[in-house]
């Protein structure tokens, strides 16, 4: 049997939701026989895969590049999943939503700038207005909040989508676990 | 001689059940262990179906009645968790999490909040509607403790408890609809109001709006346990 291809995106997170699931410790081995990572910051494809089984999705959509990440993965994901909060709510990145993109970045780079003040408008992509979950721009198949997410609720709900089981989510997480 | 009882038979789910006269369809079912959801109501203060999460079925009513506010009659027949009150249940919740910022993960509440709790008992796993992300006031301005307007579901459980049991009436709501908010004295500072810093209002508040500043991090669980046991001592005096 072919092993399943899975894939981790990183989109506006803090990549704890990528470290709790690299502390799934051990079991990443009994992991490593049935799925291949195809897509991952760990490892070092650098395009999106044309075809994966299962896509675990962190962090909200809050750049340009944010929003053509996430309907690229959608488009060639079987089974997109939103893991943690941001994704699944927006959580601490969205928190700017109230005041702006524009107040973020004058205090970051102009006000709080010793020297060189100005706000970065080459290489790096746009931000959006508003940061939202990814399930406002995307079908989301599967919602695991969490901030982050236990290695526990990765190993069970991988677990699951990987067999086929039934998955109670509210059983394993919620908003802020 | 003592009046007699006025008792009223009913159903709940199936159950047969009596009651007196004048009690409202939740302390009834909570008598006798049928759960219901609740949120705004509180044991020991006065109740006002603001939350909307005990709404029930009542058959041969085509309107949904909030438990904590509606009496019992006789031969009324109570439905508590259909299929459609469980949609309404999660809408409901979705609403209020899209309604103001309620960001768990940084909340001081973070583990100790009904609404937390409720989404997670409920099956809310996200929210199907857009966040409306509105600029909301912190103040601060008390020396023991802070009120986050971002966290406020406008229970009016502060109010209740402010005026009823406390007796000072500081909280009260302002506005109207989405833009109401609770407010101190005539929206004056928390900290330059008539408040008796009784604290009461922080032990009662489901969520991380009112807090007390000595807690950090998510570690602020609430006891509002005391007020049944308040108005027993009161009314045993």
């Amino acid at each position: 049997m072919s092993k399943l291809k899975l894939a981790t995106v990183w989109l506006d997170g803090c990549s704890g939701c990528h470290m709790s699931f690299l502390d799934m410790d051990e079991r990443l081995i009994e992991l490593a026989d049935i799925v291949d990572i195809v897509y991952s910051p760990i490892v070092d494809a650098k395009e999106f895969p044309d075809e994966v089984d299962i896509a675990l999705v962190e962090g909200a959509v809050a750049s340009e590049a944010d929003e053509h990440k996430i309907k690229k993965v959608r488009a060639h994901s079987k089974l997109l999943v939103a893991m943690g909060d941001c994704a699944v709510a927006g959580n601490v990145p969205s928190m700017r939503n109230p005041i702006g993109p524009e107040a973020i970045l004058n205090r970051a780079y102009i006000e709080n700038a010793d020297c060189q003040q100005q706000i970065p408008c080459v290489v790096v992509p746009r931000l959006l207005k508003i940061v939202r979950p990814i399930h406002e721009f995307v079908k989301v198949d599967v919602f695991l909040p969490g901030c982050p997410p236990s290695a526990d609720t990765f190993h069970a709900a991988l677990t699951a989508l990987i067999t086929g089981e039934p998955l109670d989510i509210p059983a394993l997480t919620r908003f802020g676990a | 001689m003592s009046p007699a009882v006025d008792v009223k038979t009913l159903v709940i789910d199936d159950k047969e059940v009596s009651a007196r006269a004048g009690q409202t369809i939740l302390e009834v079912a909570r008598e006798h262990n049928i759960y219901i959801p609740t949120l705004c109501h509180l044991e020991g203060i006065s109740d006002v179906g603001a939350c909307r999460l005990c709404l029930v079925e009542i058959k041969g009513s085509n309107k949904l009645l909030p438990a904590c506010v509606t009496s019992v009659f006789e031969g009324m027949q109570v439905s508590t968790n259909t299929e459609r009150l469980q949609t309404h249940r999660r809408t409901i919740l979705e609403l209020l999490l899209a309604e103001r910022n309620h960001i768990c993960s940084v909340c001081v509440a973070n583990g100790h909040c009904e609404l937390q709790s409720l989404c997670q008992e409920q099956g809310v796993t996200h929210v199907h509607l857009p966040y409306r992300n509105p600029e909301l006031p912190v103040d601060a301005s008390h020396e023991r403790f802070t009120a986050d307007h971002n966290r406020c579901i406008l229970c009016t459980r502060c109010v209740r408890v402010c005026s009823e049991i406390e007796g000072a009436h500081v909280w009260d709501v302002m506005g109207r609809g989405i833009d109401s908010l609770i407010i101190s004295d005539l929206n004056d500072p928390w900290g330059k109001s008539s408040c008796t810093r009784c604290g009461k209002c922080v032990q009662v508040c489901p969520t991380g709006a009112l807090f007390d500043k000595s807690k950090v991090g998510s570690d602020h669980p609430k006891y509002p346990d005391f007020l049944p046991y308040l108005n027993l001592m009161r009314e045993a005096r």
